[in-house]
C-alpha cells in the first residue's frame, strides 16, 4: 500500500513536468498550427540560466526569475526571428525549420555555458523528505514539484476561461480564420501563447535543474513525450494536456513499478526481464495507439 | 641543353620530394565524440592524447606525427564515413573512439585496409575473443573488467544481498552480465532502465522496499548524474551503498552532482592519487596545460599516445612498409603507464590492476577519490582464451 502510494507520488511529479512542457505545445500547435521541435529547447534554456544564476547568487529564487526571462527571451526572439515567417507553410517547413533551431540552440548553450553539465543544488527549503503518511517519507522538493504543476494547472485554468487573451485563445484554437476576421490582432497573440509556452518550459526547467542532469539536448528527448501528451489528450486543449499528462505519468509510474514484478510470476527472469523493459518503454505508445482508434481527437475532445 | 635542363630539374624535383618524404609526418586518425552530451568525453580523450604530442613537440617515439581530429557525433555511420574518407586519403593508424557501437562499424574499414586500431577508451568483446585481430589493440580495457572488477569489489566489501541495475542495451546488460560474472553473493533484483531514462524514483522506490545490502548500477553520462541526483535526495544515500565503475561517476558527473556521489564505491584501473613517478608527471602536466584535473579517459588516452611513440620509434615512422614490425612493437608495450604495471594479453587486451576507489571530502572538504586498495591484480578479460594469437 505505501509502495502504492509512494509510486502515485512520483507519477504525479512525472505530470507536473509533462505537464508544464505539454501545455505550451499544444497551444502552439492547436492555436498557431505550428509543429515547434524548439519547444524542448526552451526547457534547456530555462535549466541552463537557472543553474548559472544559482551557482552565481545561491538563490533559488534569482534561478527561477533566470529561468522565465531566459526561456522567454529565447522564445520571443524564435518567434520573431523564425517561427513567424513558418505560419502559412506546411508541417514539413516547418520541422526543417525548428530541427535546425533545436540544433543551433545546442551549440549556442554549449558556447555559453560550456560543455559540462552544471550543477544545481536543491535549495535549503525544500531539501529533506516529510513524511507524508505513517511509514512513508517523500521529498520536499518533489512534493514541491507537484505542487508548482497544481499552481500551473490553475493559474492556466483562471486565465483561458476567465480572461479576454484566454477567450482569444480558446476562440483561435477553435477556428483561427474567424478570429482573424473579427479583427483581432493575430500576431499579438500568436507571439504572446509562444512566449508564455516558453516561459512553462523555462519554468519546468529550474523545478528540474535540481533533481535531473542540466545537459545538452535534455530537451528533445522528453520533447517526444510531450507530444505524445498531445496526441492523447487532444491537440490545442490545456485541459487536453493536463489530462494526457496524467495518464502518462500514472502509466509510466506504475507500469516501471509493477510490470517487472507482474511478469516475473508469468515466466522465468530470463524472459520476463527483456520483455518488461521493452513493455515500459512502449507503453506511451499503445498508449497512443489505443488512444488514436477509439479516441482519435484526444481524450479532452467532446465527443 | 633544354632537355639537360628539364633532366636536372626533376631530378631536384624527385629528390625534393624524397626528403621531404623522410621527414613527412605520420598521420593518425583521431575520430572522437566532440558534439552531443558526451562531448566532453572526447574532449578529454583528444586532450590526453595531444598532451603527449605537445610534449615532444608534434611528435611521437621522435617521430613527427599530424593528428587528424574528427568529431562523430555518437554516430556510427558518420564515423565510418570519415574512417572511409581517411583511410583513402592514406591513413593507416587509427585511434580515438570512445563509444563500442561506434568502434565496431569503424574497426572493419581501418582492418581491411591493412591499417592498424588502437582504442584509447571502447573495448567491445567483439574483437577480444576468437575475431582477435593482429592489427586491433586496446590500450584501455576490455568492456568485461569494469564491471567483473566491481563483482570482486562486492565480494571484498562483504556485501551478500545487492540489487544491480543498468539501461536496457548492449553496454547495460554486459556490465550486469560482467558484475554477476564475479560476485559470488545473492543479485534479489535486476532491474533494466530505459536507455536515457531521467527519473529513477520508482526504481529507487522498490530498492527501498528490497532494502538490499547495496546497488550495483552502470549508468554513465546524464542518467548517472540523475540517479545519483535521485538517490541522494530520496534518502537512500544514507542506508543503502552504492557501487559502481568509474564511468558512472566520472570527475565531470562529481561536478555536476554537488554532493551526491559522496561515499560511492568505484572500481577503475587508474585514478590521479596512483602512487608511481610516471602518473605524478602526467597529472601535473596535465593540469598545467588545461587548468583541469584529468579524468580516466584522458589518462588511457596519454598511454595510447606513450604506446604508439614506443612502437613508431621501433620502426622510424614507417608505419605502412614495416606493418609487421610495427604491430609487433605496440604488442610489447614498452611504454612506461599512468596505471603502473602494464601489458598486453595474448589478445591484445590490457592485464592490469584494478582498485577500489572511495570517493569522500579531502582535506579541503572537497569530494575527492582516494584508492583504497587493489583489488583485482594482473587482471585480464575471459575472452582472451578464445584468442589464437
Amino acid at each position: 500500500m505505501l509502495m502504492f502510494v509512494e509510486q502515485a507520488l512520483n507519477g504525479l511529479q512525472y505530470s507536473a513536468l509533462l505537464f508544464l512542457l505539454s501545455a505550451g505545445l499544444t497551444l502552439v500547435f492547436g492555436i498557431m498550427n505550428v509543429i515547434n521541435l524548439t519547444h524542448g529547447s526552451f526547457y534547456m534554456v530555462g535549466a541552463f540560466c537557472a543553474a548559472a544564476a544559482a551557482a552565481a547568487t545561491g538563490s533559488f529564487i534569482a534561478a527561477i526569475a533566470a529561468a522565465i526571462v531566459g526561456a522567454g527571451i529565447y522564445g520571443l526572439l524564435v518567434e520573431r526571428l523564425v517561427v513567424r515567417h513558418l505560419y502559412r507553410r506546411d508541417h514539413l517547413d516547418q520541422v526543417l525549420a525548428t530541427l535546425g533551431l533545436v540544433l543551433f540552440t545546442n551549440e549556442l548553450v554549449t558556447v555559453v555555458f560550456g560543455r559540462s553539465p552544471p550543477f544545481m543544488d536543491i535549495p535549503p527549503a525544500l531539501t529533506g523528505s516529510v513524511q507524508v503518511l505513517p511509514g512513508l517519507s517523500y521529498p520536499v522538493m518533489r512534493l514541491a514539484f507537484i505542487a508548482a504543476g497544481i499552481a500551473v494547472a490553475v493559474g492556466l485554468w483562471a486565465l483561458i476561461s476567465r480572461t479576454r487573451v484566454g477567450m482569444l485563445v480558446r476562440a483561435g484554437a477553435d477556428d483561427r480564420e474567424m478570429v482573424d476576421a473579427l479583427g483581432v490582432d493575430v500576431r499579438r497573440l500568436y507571439m504572446l501563447v509562444f512566449a508564455l509556452g516558453a516561459v512553462l518550459c523555462g519554468f519546468a526547467g529550474v523545478m528540474s535543474a535540481p533533481l535531473l542532469a542540466v545537459q545538452i539536448g535534455m530537451g528533445e528527448r522528453i520533447l517526444i513525450t510531450a507530444f505524445v501528451v498531445i496526441v492523447i489528450g487532444g491537440v490545442g486543449s490545456v485541459r487536453g494536456a493536463l489530462i494526457g499528462s496524467l495518464v502518462i505519468g500514472m502509466t509510466d509510474a506504475f507500469g516501471r513499478a509493477y510490470i517487472p514484478s507482474l511478469l516475473s510470476l508469468l515466466m522465468p527472469p530470463q524472459l520476463s526481464d527483456p520483455l518488461a523493459s521493452s513493455l515500459i518503454s512502449a507503453s506511451a505508445y499503445i498508449l497512443m495507439a489505443l488512444v488514436l482508434l477509439f479516441r482519435p481527437l484526444g481524450l479532452a475532445a467532446r465527443a | 641543353m633544354k632537355s639537360i635542363a628539364h633532366g636536372a630539374l626533376a631530378l631536384l624535383v624527385t629528390s625534393a620530394a624524397f626528403a621531404v618524404h623522410a621527414q613527412t609526418p605520420v598521420r593518425i586518425g583521431f575520430i572522437t565524440t566532440l558534439s552531443t552530451p558526451a562531448g566532453y568525453i572526447g574532449e578529454d580523450e583528444r586532450d590526453g592524447f595531444m598532451l603527449a604530442v605537445r610534449e615532444e613537440g608534434d611528435k611521437l617515439g621522435g617521430v613527427p606525427v599530424r593528428v587528424q581530429i574528427e568529431d562523430d557525433a555518437l554516430k556510427p555511420a558518420n564515423a565510418k564515413q570519415t574512417a572511409d574518407k581517411m583511410v583513402q586519403d592514406g591513413i593507416r593508424l587509427f585511434t580515438g573512439i570512445n563509444f563500442s557501437n561506434v568502434l565496431v562499424a569503424v574497426a572493419p574499414t581501418v582492418l581491411e585496409s591493412g591499417g592498424t586500431y588502437v582504442s584509447l577508451n571502447a573495448g567491445p568483446s567483439t574483437y577480444a575473443g576468437k575475431n582477435c585481430h593482429p592489427g586491433y589493440f586496446s590500450v584501455a580495457f576490455q568492456n568485461d573488467s569494469y564491471s567483473d572488477s566491481a563483482g570482486i569489489a562486492a565480494n571484498e566489501l562483504g556485501y551478500k544481498r545487492m540489487v544491480i541495475m543498468a539501461p536496457n542495451y548492449q553496454a547495460g546488460r554486459d556490465a550486469l552480465n560482467g558484475f554477476k560474472s564475479t560476485f559470488k553473493g545473492e543479485v534479489i533484483a535486476e532491474i533494466y532502465t530505459k536507455l536515457d531514462q531521467s527519473d529513477f524514483s520508482v526504481e529507487l522506490a522498490r530498492v527501498r522496499e528490497l532494502k538490499p545490502d547495496a546497488i550495483f548500477q552502470f549508468h554513465p553520462g546524464g542518467a548517472g548524474i540523475n540517479l545519483a541526483k535521485q538517490y541522494a535526495n530520496s534518502g537512500l544515500g544514507a542506508s543503502v551503498p552504492m557501487l559502481t565503475p568509474i564511468y558512472s561517476m566520472d570527475r565531470r558527473m562529481l561536478a555536476a552532482t554537488g554532493n551526491a556521489g559522496n561515499g560511492y564505491y568505484v572500481t577503475a584501473s587508474w585514478s590521479a592519487d596512483l602512487d608511481n613517478p610516471e602518473n605524478k608527471r602526467f597529472v601535473e602536466s596535465f593540469v598545467k596545460a588545461y587548468g583541469r584535473i584529468p579524468t580516466d579517459y584522458a589518462a588511457t588516452s596519454y598511454d595510447t599516445a606513450r604506446l604508439i611513440a614506443s612502437a613508431l620509434k621501433a620502426v622510424g615512422g614507417d608505419i605502412t612498409g614495416k606493418t609487421d614490425q610495427f604491430r609487433a612493437a605496440l604488442r610489447k608495450a614498452d611504454f612506461k603507464s599512468v596505471r603502473g604495471k602494464f601489458r598486453f594479453a595474448n589478445n591484445q587486451h590490457p592485464v592490469q590492476d584494478w582498485y577500489l576507489i572511495r570517493i569522500e571530502p579531502d582535506s579541503t572538504g572537497k569530494l575527492a577519490y582516494r584508492t583504497i586498495k587493489p583489488i583485482a591484480r594482473d587482471h585480464g578479460d575471459p575472452h582472451a582464451r578464445d584468442c589464437r594469437l
